[in-house]
């Protein structure tokens, strides 16, 4: 088969799981928000209000594209396709699978990480080509945010990486698992290589990473704009912040991304700590859970059905916790998820040298 | 200092999670309506509140005061709610009858013609101080609340039954017995300027 067409399958197919995941996902933000407020959520659309978000961008899709006359036209327009376009592309490197990945690079983990930074460029150009002072204000919050919310997260991100010794991210599911070739300690005393199971899982393998997981997502929650680090949209005092002025397809693109990129914060912390695409399941004695439930197909079913208990902790997270204000964002921020994101470097590099 | 903060900050936000879930959960099951004056009242703290309008409505007393409604075979027209309606919602216009036209259902006799009862309902302020004055109960309030209408002059409810024809040959009615009146008057007049001289 011509490569570029297998390129461009994947394009196409890693496209439709993210605008699909991002219709299920705002049906599921709206149910979840919904039942913990003791309401029903959509009802109407299909049954339950299954068809919401479908009708929903349906709508979006017909709407006028309005470019404000005092904005700076091209930042207007290119900024929500970069927005969009930043968190698509780092799916690229991320591991579906054994031996399922669109581009396997060995610097996956820098390469990810590097450009869902690219989206806070995208938000400052919404921002500022709006020209309208919800919008910038917005945008500053939310690059503020972002790239200090960087440094914790890439902390806790090298000191999974200094366990798992590789920026490969199919490596680093890989290890986590039973098909791993290095043998995995479980906290760092039984090799469980031939057991598997959650138990070889790096937060497992070494518990203080279990502590860079929470840094980490924290972190991540900070970096997607989300409650209750979401000061950048605040809609009770910014209307929507840095999207305020979008309408139709360029608003849907913008909702898209963010929707994406809650997968993909997901999917990255579910690849670096808890297990990538390995199985939960232990062998147990003639019992080989494991390695009944490894392969490619419960690969993609293992790290979804993860991913998507994160996104659900992510929204349930949104519907519980009020907003930070932003000195409190940076306080956190700087004094204490730094200082613990160094310490867990800091162990990290002990327990490489003494431990494993 | 950090570490307290931190501890606290977990547990409170473990505290607001294990709210949060249990409301999740329980958005299988619905509120019921109880009555107010139960003493369990307040003691229902989960399940769904929504209620899906128009598919289900909750229940309402029987003689609850929504809407305004006028018996007008009842009504005397003695104009007494136009005038104690504080916005000036009620509007009427009568015309005298030639005679007593029948009695209303608690036998007062009626006199005036009713040729228009209008009440604007998007004036009104449900005050009800009209179904107090009214001296032959004709003016309630109904239990009756969901009356969407499409154009705000149909909120103008027009309880009058007369046509504007009725109304017409009412007006000619009276006017001709009030010209024999006078004529009458004038006959008796004269006879008694004729019968001085």
């Amino acid at each position: 088969m011509n490569p570029y067409f297998t390129y461009i399958l994947i394009a196409v197919a890693l496209f439709s799981f993210t605008a699909i995941f991002a219709l299920f996902a705002v049906y599921a933000e709206r149910k979840v928000s919904a039942f913990i407020q003791d309401r029903l959520g959509p009802m109407e659309t299909g049954v339950y209000g299954s068809l919401q978000t479908l009708a929903d961008i349906l709508k979006m899709l017909q709407k006028e594209l309005i470019v404000p006359a005092a904005a700076d036209k091209v930042l207007f327009v290119v900024a929500p396709v970069i927005i969009f376009v930043s968190v698509y592309m780092g799916f690229a490197s991320l591991p579906w699978g054994p031996g399922l990945i669109p581009a396997s690079l060995n610097l996956g983990v820098f390469y990810v990480f590097a450009i869902i930074s690219v989206e806070s460029v995208g938000i400052l150009m919404a921002g500022w080509g709006s020209n309208n002072k919800y919008s910038l204000l917005g945008a500053l919050r939310s690059v503020a945010q972002v790239v200090s919310y960087e440094i914790p997260a890439g902390i806790a991100i090298i000191s999974a990486v200094m366990i798992s010794q590789s920026l490969d991210l199919q490596v680093i599911a890989t290890k986590q698992g039973i098909l791993s070739t290095e043998g995995a300690k479980f906290l760092g005393l039984w090799d469980v290589s031939g057991v598997g199971g959650f138990l070889a899982w790096n937060v497992f393998q070494a518990p203080h990473l279990l502590l860079a997981y929470v840094i980490y997502f924290i972190a991540s929650l900070a970096e997607c704009n989300r409650a209750p680090f979401d000061i950048p949209e605040a809609e009770s005092e910014l209307v929507s912040g840095f999207h305020t002025e979008y309408t139709g397809i360029r608003f849907a693109l913008i909702f898209l991304g963010e929707y994406s990129m809650m997968f993909l914060v997901g999917m990255f912390g579910v690849l670096l700590f808890l297990g990538g695409w390995n199985t939960p399941l232990p062998n147990i004695g003639s019992f080989t859970l494991a390695d009944w439930t490894t392969g490619t197909g419960w690969g993609v079913f293992w790290i979804v059905a993860k991913v998507l208990l994160v996104v659900f902790v992510q929204m349930w997270l949104r519907w519980t916790l009020p907003r930070l204000r932003v000195d409190q964002l940076m306080n956190l921020c700087w004094k204490v998820l730094t200082p613990l994101a160094f310490l867990c470097m800091l162990i990290s590099g002990v327990w490489q040298l003494l431990v494993m | 200092m950090i570490i307290r903060n931190t501890i606290s900050a977990f547990i409170t936000a473990w505290k607001g999670l294990a709210l949060t879930w249990k409301h999740m959960f329980a958005a299988g099951k619905k509120r019921k309506s109880i009555d107010i004056k139960n003493d369990n009242y307040f003691a229902e703290q989960e399940g769904v509140v929504t209620v899906q309008y128009p598919k289900e409505k909750i229940p309402i007393p029987e003689v609850g005061r929504y809407q305004l409604h006028v018996e007008i075979d009842d009504c005397i027209v003695c104009d007494l709610c136009a005038k104690i309606c504080p916005v000036d919602c009620i509007e009427i216009e009568s015309i005298k009858a030639t005679g007593p036209i029948g009695q209303t259902s608690d036998g007062t006799t009626k006199r005036l013609y009713p040729a228009k009862f209008d009440i604007d309902m998007a004036k009104c302020l449900y005050c009800g101080l009209c179904t107090v004055v009214c001296p032959t109960e004709c003016i309630t309030m109904t239990n009756q609340y969901d009356r969407s209408v499409t154009h705000i002059s149909e909120l103008t409810y027009k309880f009058s039954d007369m046509t504007p024809q009725d109304a017409e040959e009412k007006r000619q009615e009276l006017a001709k017995q009030q010209a024999e009146k006078q004529a009458a008057k004038e006959a008796a007049m004269k006879a008694a300027k004729k019968k001085e001289e």
